[in-house]
């Protein structure tokens, strides 16, 4: 009953948004910002075209390596500074600052290494997902009850068997908050990348659409990548909740 | 200092000395980065003959108003939210994606709109810090301990007493979690923000003489953007120890 009522007052939401922004198109005016029914439909037949799809194609790929690039190094450090205490204990602050530094302002440098290939965008995303992976990854080793361990070696278990029996399901929940904050963060470092400078990806698409003024694909582009990485958050949220509801 | 805070600037000063080393030996092309200790010297330069203070208002100025707007705007969003639990729990959803979604990528839709002022870059640096603000009191006004309504109550103090002198620093240190965040994401959008698309700005700086292979003011605009954000932030973090450690030697 009660979660009907959520639903229903999340959906009232929803609909106060599109009320909004139609409100305002029609303040602004429909150049500037057009309402949800003309981007919807200019939506449904630009998705299908042959440009979309190549561009989508161009962020995807930069996308999957950037990740596969930040989950493989961010794993790495986090298991690392998570199992040597000191190298952690060193390295912590070292990372939280980059973290919280504009990245923006590196990427011309990996433009000047790697030129306006696909590399560059890779590597830009990439810098953006390794640390949040890290240092979760990093507090979820530390976090680890020493009586876990204790019991694991009472048990005579074997390395191979304490690592999967006792070390992973302990750390999987926080290590998967890490990796689901990776993906948010690696998608922006493309995004951004795209955006400053780039030949193809959606993000070049964004920046090529709005020096062409046309506000309807600009706000369908925006509206696609919304939905993409709300439902790819939701889906790794909800795997995260039942992960945490078994342990 | 401890001996991880020594080893910290031992490692970090050994980067930077083996990154003057490749660019000096020529291991890094000189086309590709200039040696650490040229950046510092071109951006003395630059900051001596007073070149940048019109971009460093500028950015650090937008960014000041994005916080501030941030910060009260989050607070006041923040109670009100905490005031109406069903609106709350409608709006669950909506926090638990926020930071998931590149909000970023309206940057081009408000420049659209408002044209390539002040306002757009403002907006994103807004967009990007408010939420985090609102959340920090969401929490913080949680956390305020039950007990605390109840000493008010036996001590006959006001609704504005009340809050001033027993609810707000209960909460506060959230607060200041909410304000911390706040100022790096609007940092971080801001620069992002120039850098994409914007008359003037440091990021603006950086992408132009990036345009114009101008790598010496490139590197040393980048350095001092970097320095200032580190700075920044490592200023709101000791604020943060400081009071921390003042909380817990209170006696209780």
């Amino acid at each position: 009953m009660s979660g009907v009522r959520r639903a229903a007052d999340t959906t009232i939401i929803v609909i106060a948004v599109v009320l909004i922004w139609q409100g305002l198109a029609q303040w602004v005016g429909d150049t500037a910002l057009p309402g949800p029914a003309p981007t919807l439909s200019y939506l449904a037949h630009f998705v299908p075209t042959a440009r979309f799809a190549e561009n989508a194609a161009a962020t995807a790929t930069a996308f999957a390596l950037a990740l596969l690039l930040a989950y493989g190094l961010g794993l790495g450090i986090g298991v690392w500074m998570g199992a040597q205490r000191f190298a952690g204990e060193v390295g912590e602050p070292i990372l939280i600052t980059l973290y919280s530094l504009p990245k923006i302002t590196l990427y011309p440098v990996i433009l000047l290494i790697f030129g306006l290939t696909l590399s560059g965008k890779v590597v830009f995303g990439a810098i953006h997902g390794i640390l949040p992976v890290a240092l979760l990854t990093m507090a979820a080793i530390r976090n680890i009850p020493y009586v876990y361990l204790k019991s694991a070696r009472t048990l005579h278990l074997s390395p191979w068997q304490t690592i999967w029996n006792v070390l992973l399901p302990a750390t999987i929940p926080e290590v998967l908050a890490g990796l689901r904050i990776g993906f948010t963060v690696t998608l922006l470092g493309v995004l951004l990348a795209e955006m400053f400078a780039s030949k193809d990806g959606l993000g070049f698409l964004i920046i090529n659409a709005m020096t062409l003024l046309q506000t309807k694909e600009m706000i369908s582009i925006a509206v696609v990548l919304f939905a993409f990485a709300a439902v790819a958050n939701a889906a790794l949220l909800w795997i995260e909740h039942r992960l945490h509801h078994r342990a | 200092m401890t001996r991880a805070g020594a080893i910290r600037l031992l490692v970090v000063a050994g980067m930077i000395g083996a990154l003057e080393l490749a660019c000096r030996s020529g291991l890094i092309d000189h086309r590709v980065m200039i040696p650490p200790s040229e950046m510092a010297t071109a951006l003395l330069t630059m900051l001596m003959s007073g070149q940048l203070n019109d971009d460093i208002v500028r950015t650090l100025g937008v960014i000041a108003i994005s916080v501030v707007i941030s910060v009260v705007f989050g607070f006041a969003l923040g109670l009100l939210i905490h005031a109406l639990p069903r609106l709350r729990a409608a709006l669950d959803p909506f926090f638990a994606t926020y930071y998931a979604v590149p909000v970023f990528i309206f940057y081009p839709v408000m420049i659209a709109i408002f044209g390539l002022s002040l306002i757009p870059i403002v907006l994103m640096g807004v967009a990007t810090a408010i939420a985090a603000m609102i959340i920090a009191t969401l929490n913080g006004l949680d956390r305020i301990p039950r007990v605390l309504t109840k000493v008010a109550r036996v001590h006959r103090m006001g609704r504005l007493a009340t809050a001033m002198r027993l609810q707000l620093p209960a909460a506060a240190p959230y607060l200041f979690t909410g304000v911390k965040l706040s100022v790096s994401y609007a940092f971080i959008a801001v620069i992002a923000a120039e850098f994409i698309l914007a008359p003037a700005g440091l990021g603006r700086a950086i992408a132009n003489a990036y345009a114009d292979f101008n790598n010496r003011r490139m590197y040393a605009l980048m350095l001092f953007v970097l320095l200032i954000a580190t700075v920044v932030n490592a200023g709101l973090h000791a604020l943060d120890l400081r009071w921390a450690k003042r909380r817990g030697a209170r006696p209780s």
